[in-house]
């Protein structure tokens, strides 16, 4: 059941992956804060081959107005993929997919901002897929919170955003683009590490129950590791790195 | 969903102070799902029909089946597509025009979850490899509403796939020909999605609007009839802890059976 036929190996018999990787081993991962001029925040994210660009807007005053909200910010988030990310060129007009995972990443970044603070304006995540693979939307998550931190935008924690999935009858970190294709689940999964809340999840693929809250607790090992990344690259920016402690 | 009423603050507090005190709005139990009602043929005309009410909200799934070119990668497989939209006459704040972001994702999340399950046998969808495949689309339209499309979705495309009949086609000189006889659709499995909310520190089964419009966050799991989950989408603009969903998950599952009974049993009618 599930995935597609493969001739790959997904997991041979010592536990490595079709990519090198313990099962409980994260492909790496790089953040840089602070890339872009213009925006007043912005990060750039390498995960595993994954190359995602995050830039933040705002709080400003919002267009049109009607969305304006006497009570609070509001928060918008693009996730877009260039048309050439990918192995076929892509639609460069947002689709269907790219319109839903906009709207996970915004809910998942949305309890950890303070907009209650910033009422009538807005907030804008744009985030754009230079080159994807697997799990990219868990790198956009992470790279989008580094931007908004770097934004100086009040935050109550960072989300951090890592999947966990099933290969070969058993759990694993990270789930590649192989993987996800040829595996049995792929669960997304964002995370505020210090107010213990996942803001993010998904899954597509059969598992049991037991299997369910393994995957969770493996993606949260796997937000946490994430983390550390992340503040390291605030640190870079602001602390020279030498903070790191 | 996708539609957000003018809860007054006033609703919004007695709905916490009830579920503070074990109770919810309507009366039900926490982890107590509303009555459903299945009507199978409801339009003669689709392949499989079924209108299905989830206390007031009310969804019409049509399934249509056609001869279909296959996708290019997978010319052994036939093709099963998904939709949900939502009327302007379900509710005074819909309007006409392109779905928005809350739609999309109603719609993906139903597809998803019956596609995860492999309900549908997609290879026995073939009519000839690479080049013709029988395509299997059901349609969702939400008619009226209060609350959890999701699931009322879910349940009327199920329902309406399993009673579906699938007509015959053989290959000929220049494509598919339609031949005598009928047959039910080849499945495998029947997903039971089941919609929870978060609501202050409470969460329960099926939200009704009253309830979605003041949730903190929610989370879909549907199931197959092995127990297994098959696909989660967690939406809201906050989060859950891991025992939280822990919890959900078992909720899932148990609740799933005897909407999975009823589904198979109004499919047969």
């Amino acid at each position: 059941m599930g995935g597609r036929a493969t001739d790959m190996v997904l997991l041979d018999e010592n536990g490595i992956r079709c990519d090198g990787r313990r099962i409980d081993e994260p492909r790496s991962v790089s953040i840089k804060a602070g890339v872009l001029k213009n925006a007043d925040g912005s990060a750039y994210i390498e995960f595993g081959d994954n190359k995602i660009l995050a830039g933040v807007y705002g709080p400003r005053d919002i267009h049109p107005k009607h969305l304006s909200d006497a009570d609070t910010g509001v928060l918008r988030c693009r996730y877009h993929m260039e048309p050439f990310s990918v192995t076929e060129r892509k639609n460069p007009a947002p689709s269907r997919r790219e319109i839903e995972i906009s709207k996970v990443i915004k809910e998942a970044l949305a309890p950890a901002v303070m907009l209650e603070r910033f009422p009538r304006t807005v907030v804008d995540v744009y985030i754009e897929i230079l080159q994807a693979d697997g799990g990219s939307r868990c790198a956009a998550l992470d790279a989008a919170s580094v931007a908004l931190a770097d934004a100086g935008i009040p935050m109550r924690d960072m989300v951090s955003a890592c999947a966990a999935g099933k290969v070969a009858d058993t759990i694993v970190l990270d789930v590649n683009n192989e993987e996800d294709q040829a595996g049995q689940a792929d669960m997304p999964i964002g995370y505020m590490p210090n107010l213990n809340r996942i803001t993010l999840l998904q899954l597509d693929g059969v598992m049991s129950l037991d299997e369910y809250k393994q995957c969770i607790e493996t993606g949260i090992r796997g937000c946490k590791l994430v983390y550390e990344i992340q503040k390291k690259a605030l640190m870079e920016k602001y602390f020279d790195g030498e903070a790191e402690k | 969903m996708t539609v957000f009423t003018t809860m007054d603050d006033l609703k919004k507090r007695r709905i916490h102070e009830l579920l503070d005190n074990g109770q919810r709005i309507d009366g039900r139990g926490f982890d107590e799902h509303r009555s459903i009602s299945i009507e199978i043929g409801a339009i003669p005309k689709a392949n499989g029909s079924a209108r299905v009410r989830l206390g007031d909200t009310e969804v019409v799934c049509g399934v249509k089946i056609q001869p279909d070119r296959p996708f290019p990668d997978v010319g052994d497989r036939g093709i099963f597509i998904c939709t949900a939209e939502l009327l302007p006459l379900s509710h005074p704040t819909v309007e006409t025009g392109p779905p928005n972001e809350s739609v999309i994702e109603l719609a993906r999340v139903v597809d998803r979850g019956i596609r995860e399950s492999h309900m549908m046998d997609l290879s026995q969808l073939v009519i000839k490899r690479d080049v013709s495949v029988v395509g299997v689309f059901a349609d969702n339209v939400a008619v009226d509403y209060d609350g959890n499309l999701f699931d009322a979705c879910s349940y009327a495309a199920t329902s309406a796939v399993l009673s579906a009949r699938m007509p015959r086609w053989e290959y000929g000189e220049d494509g598919p020909v339609l031949q005598e006889g009928d047959a039910p659709l080849p499945t495998t499995t029947v997903p039971v999605s089941v919609t929870m909310a978060k609501i202050g520190n409470h969460i329960v089964v099926d939200p009704n609007a009253d309830e979605w419009d003041c949730m903190d966050a929610r989370i879909t799991i549907t199931t197959d009839s092995n127990r297994n989950i098959c696909a989660i989408q967690k939406g809201g603009k906050n989060g859950f802890t891991l025992d939280e969903l822990v919890a959900c998950g078992e909720t899932a599952v148990k609740s799933a059976d005897a909407i999975r009974r009823t589904l198979e049993a109004a499919a047969k009618q």
